[in-house]
């Protein structure tokens, strides 16, 4: 009984965050919180919302930017995926895939500023033909559309959905699938978009409705590449949530519940925008056409996904020069000398945010993994199988988990710091990991739950017949066999943690910072070589993790063939 | 080229030689004329399949093969497998689980028929010609392995295909469901008069088939 209880009671424990965190904003949004003061409920907070300026505007600006952002990442991923599926560009594309994921967003962000801004790499590209010398006076970051905030969000969120997408392709049976298709004179990517592509969008959903709801709230990214006038809601209900004004706590809490809002109409916005495909799919796939010259349409298809990589990379790598720039003028394509002097100066300011960083991130990863562990094992001992059946989560225990990803992360986690503040506990390093694991739990369960319930169940069966207990077996058997995912799934939280900025700065209050946090700060200042030491340092610490769970593996078994590729 | 080709009706596999390394996996030369069925016998292993996937475009690149496949009398080994016109059923019915029985069905009806009412007047006819009437809103998911396996075979058939593959299509069905499948699929091939190749190890479908049989011996090296 307690088994079969288990998993739920770890769903519940860590989607509570979520409850408990809405409840502690809807309080104060109606004005009630004796330690402010607040006593009786009141419609006060949203007057007072509803007569800011510009609120509509930031509002729109959320819902356009998590609706465009959803749609061409996921289109860019269906596409690559119909075009690529089984082929080796697909191979290299997967491998390549987790040192992109460990880029955190507000790394990618500023990589993509020093690409696209007026002095960045691909305007100094064009001066020399065109003449220019002096950067142009053009509004490209923070155009008030929202279009490079758009284009940063993207590019971190194809290779996310890829992931997931490339996981959950096998389970759609794509080579069959297609090849029926094909048999009846469907082109190789109308085979794959009208029968595969339908099968994996019906499991990468809840990942796509996290992406809907990131990208309608998110703070780091808009606040580098974003627009200011207005800024998204978001970021306006950052400003007032950290006014050193105590009474704007209740504006801020009224605004969140607008955040809720829009964030409820982006995903319904998405789900009418689901319908609409799939009635389109119905239309097409009963047509009858075939489409099936599709030789140009397949090379033009991998632009989106190689735009996104490739934007990546040369960020990071604009961001090292920079780092290592000395005096670097426009339009010189690479700084004519290299110093290091901006390292010298900030390493030993960014210390104590990379003791915090790593601190946090490994004990947020281990928990997690524990956790989510402990839930997925659980549930597979509990519930009796046919043979050769793969054991599934429930999907109201999936729901649970990604609740977390799917809420805005600026509602509940604010209300989690009024309840925090209004408890008088003290921002900690334990509170700061217990809010990181809140993130990255539900990502460590993404990346486990397949490879775990994939496993050849028979190999437990062996060692309970030669008398090992089910504690000898999962420690013995299935965590070495799963060692390489197990340490994968804790590399992707580790750098989940090192990413989170909202709350980092919302639950360390200020006086616990992380070199996210820190790296973000400095995003007004502008100063573009410290900017490059402290985005290069927190792509470092999650890729140098990767990195050792990539080795790992295959140094502790290197005497044996058969774990080759585990 | 100075060879003539001779127009010949049905599926031609000419000098076909598939190879797995340095291993020789299958020699076939055979016409296989409209209407007939040639059933390809062997033990699992002993490229059965390999042939299935060479004539239908799906060749495994690991695997060597030569020789010519030739569809009344144009070769066809090069083409891609949507230009190739050779429709395929599998173990498995494969019916799509997201589309409803007549989607299935209007998704194999090729597009020169463009009223949609037409459409689903000519998927209700074949879903009938196969015993199946009034099953063309159901989900996939609902039906029975027998009645899943008629679908497969309606979907196959109304794309029109000018020759058929089957790859023991019979195996997961028990006793009386396949002799009627049997009776089902052999049938519509000689009243359409297209070539069928059937791939199997069962040798009672061989017999069934009534048409003439290749052995092939496990792989030499």
């Amino acid at each position: 009984m307690l088994l079969r209880l288990t998993p739920w009671l770890i769903a519940l424990f860590l989607a509570m965050p979520v409850f408990v965190g809405i409840a502690g904003v809807v309080l104060p949004a109606f004005g009630y919180l004796p330690a402010l003061g607040g006593t009786e409920f009141t419609l006060e907070p949203f007057r007072d919302l509803a007569s800011r300026s510009g609120l509509f505007g930031s509002s729109m600006l959320s819902l356009a930017t998590a609706l465009v952002t959803t749609f061409v990442s996921v289109v860019s991923v269906a596409l690559f995926l119909a075009a690529f599926a089984g082929t080796r560009l697909m191979r290299i594309a997967r491998r390549s895939l987790g040192p992109l994921l460990a880029i955190p967003h507000a790394a990618a962000a500023f990589g993509l500023v020093f690409l696209i801004a007026p002095s960045g790499l691909i305007i100094r590209l064009i001066a020399v033909p065109l003449g220019l010398t002096n950067p142009p006076d053009l509004l490209i970051v923070g155009d008030p559309l929202g279009l490079s905030m758009m284009a940063g969000l993207i590019a971190k969120e194809v290779p996310f959905l890829l992931l997931v997408g490339f996981a959950a392709l096998p389970q759609a049976d794509p080579d069959r699938r297609t090849m029926l298709a094909r048999s009846l004179g469907y082109g190789r990517m109308a085979a794959f978009l009208l029968t595969v592509w339908p099968a994996i969008y019906r499991q990468i959903r809840l990942p796509v409705l996290a992406v809907v709801a990131f990208a309608s709230s998110v703070v780091d990214v808009a606040l580098i590449l974003g627009p200011s006038v207005p800024p998204t809601l978001a970021v306006r209900l950052l400003q007032w949530m950290g006014d050193p004004d105590l009474s704007m706590r209740f504006l801020a809490s009224a605004g969140a519940i607008l955040q809720l809002a829009v964030t409820g109409a982006a995903i319904l916005g998405w789900i009418a925008l689901e319908c609409l495909g799939f009635f389109l799919r119905e239309r097409i796939a009963t047509r009858g056409n075939r489409y099936s010259g599709d030789a140009g349409v397949r090379a033009i298809a991998s632009i989106p996904v190689v735009l996104a990589g490739l934007s990546l990379v040369l960020g990071l790598l604009m961001l090292g020069l920079w780092s290592f720039a000395g005096f670097w003028g426009f339009p010189d394509l690479l700084p004519p000398s290299f110093a290091l002097d901006t390292w010298q100066r900030a390493l030993p300011r960014a210390e104590d945010p990379l003791i915090t960083t790593a601190v946090v991130a490994g004990l947020s990863g281990i928990i997690a993994l524990g956790a989510v562990i402990l839930m997925l094992e659980a549930h597979r001992r509990a519930v009796p199988r046919l043979a050769g059946e793969q054991p599934v989560l429930p999907s109201l225990i999936a729901g649970l988990l990604y609740l977390p990803l799917i809420v805005p992360q600026i509602a509940f986690v604010f209300g989690l710091q009024i309840l925090v503040v209004a408890s008088g506990v003290e921002p900690s390093l334990a509170l700061l990991t217990a809010a990181h694991l809140i993130f990255v739990a539900p990502y460590v369960a993404l990346a486990l739950v397949g490879p775990w319930y994939a496993l050849d169940p028979r190999y437990e069966v062996v060692a309970s017949s030669l008398g090992h207990g089910p504690i000898a077996a999962l420690l013995r058997v299935r965590m070495p066999l799963l060692l390489a995912p197990i340490l994968t799934s804790f590399a992707i939280g580790f750098a989940v943690s090192v990413g989170q900025y909202l709350p980092t700065v919302l639950i360390g209050a200020g006086r616990l910072t992380t070199i996210t946090t820190e790296a973000v700060s400095l995003a007004s200042g502008g100063n573009r070589r410290v900017i490059g030491v402290y985005a290069l340092l927190q792509t470092i610490i999650p890729a140098l993790v990767f990195l050792a769970a990539s080795l790992l593996p295959g140094l502790v078994f290197r005497w044996k063939r058969g774990m080759e590729g585990a | 080229m100075s060879e003539i080709v001779t127009m010949q009706r049905g599926l031609g596999l000419k000098d076909i030689h598939i190879r797995l390394g340095n291993r020789t996996l299958l020699d076939l030369d055979r016409l296989i004329e409209s209407g007939e069925v040639l059933t390809v016998m062997g033990p699992s292993g002993s490229g059965k399949s390999t042939l299935f996937a060479y004539i239908a475009g799906f060749l495994d690149p690991a695997f060597e093969a030569s020789g010519q496949v030739l569809l009344d009398g144009r070769p066809i080994q090069d083409k891609r497998p949507e230009q190739r016109s050779v429709g395929l059923l599998f173990q498995d019915a494969l019916l799509y689980p997201h589309m409803s029985v007549g989607s299935n069905l209007l998704f194999a009806l090729p597009g020169g028929l463009t009223q949609r009412k037409k459409r689903v007047e000519k998927a209700q006819e074949m879903l009938g010609r196969v015993g199946l009437d009034g099953l063309f809103d159901r989900d996939p998911a609902t039906l029975s392995g027998g009645q899943a396996a008629r679908v497969a075979l309606a979907r196959t058939l109304l794309a029109e295909p000018k020759a058929l593959l089957l790859d023991e299509p019979f195996s997961r069905l028990d006793a009386p469901l396949r002799k009627s499948m049997r009776e089902l699929v052999f049938g519509l091939v000689k009243e359409r008069e297209i070539p069928a190749l059937l791939v199997t190890h069962d040798r009672e479908d061989a017999e069934a088939a009534c048409g003439p049989l290749v052995e092939i011996a496990p792989a030499r090296s």
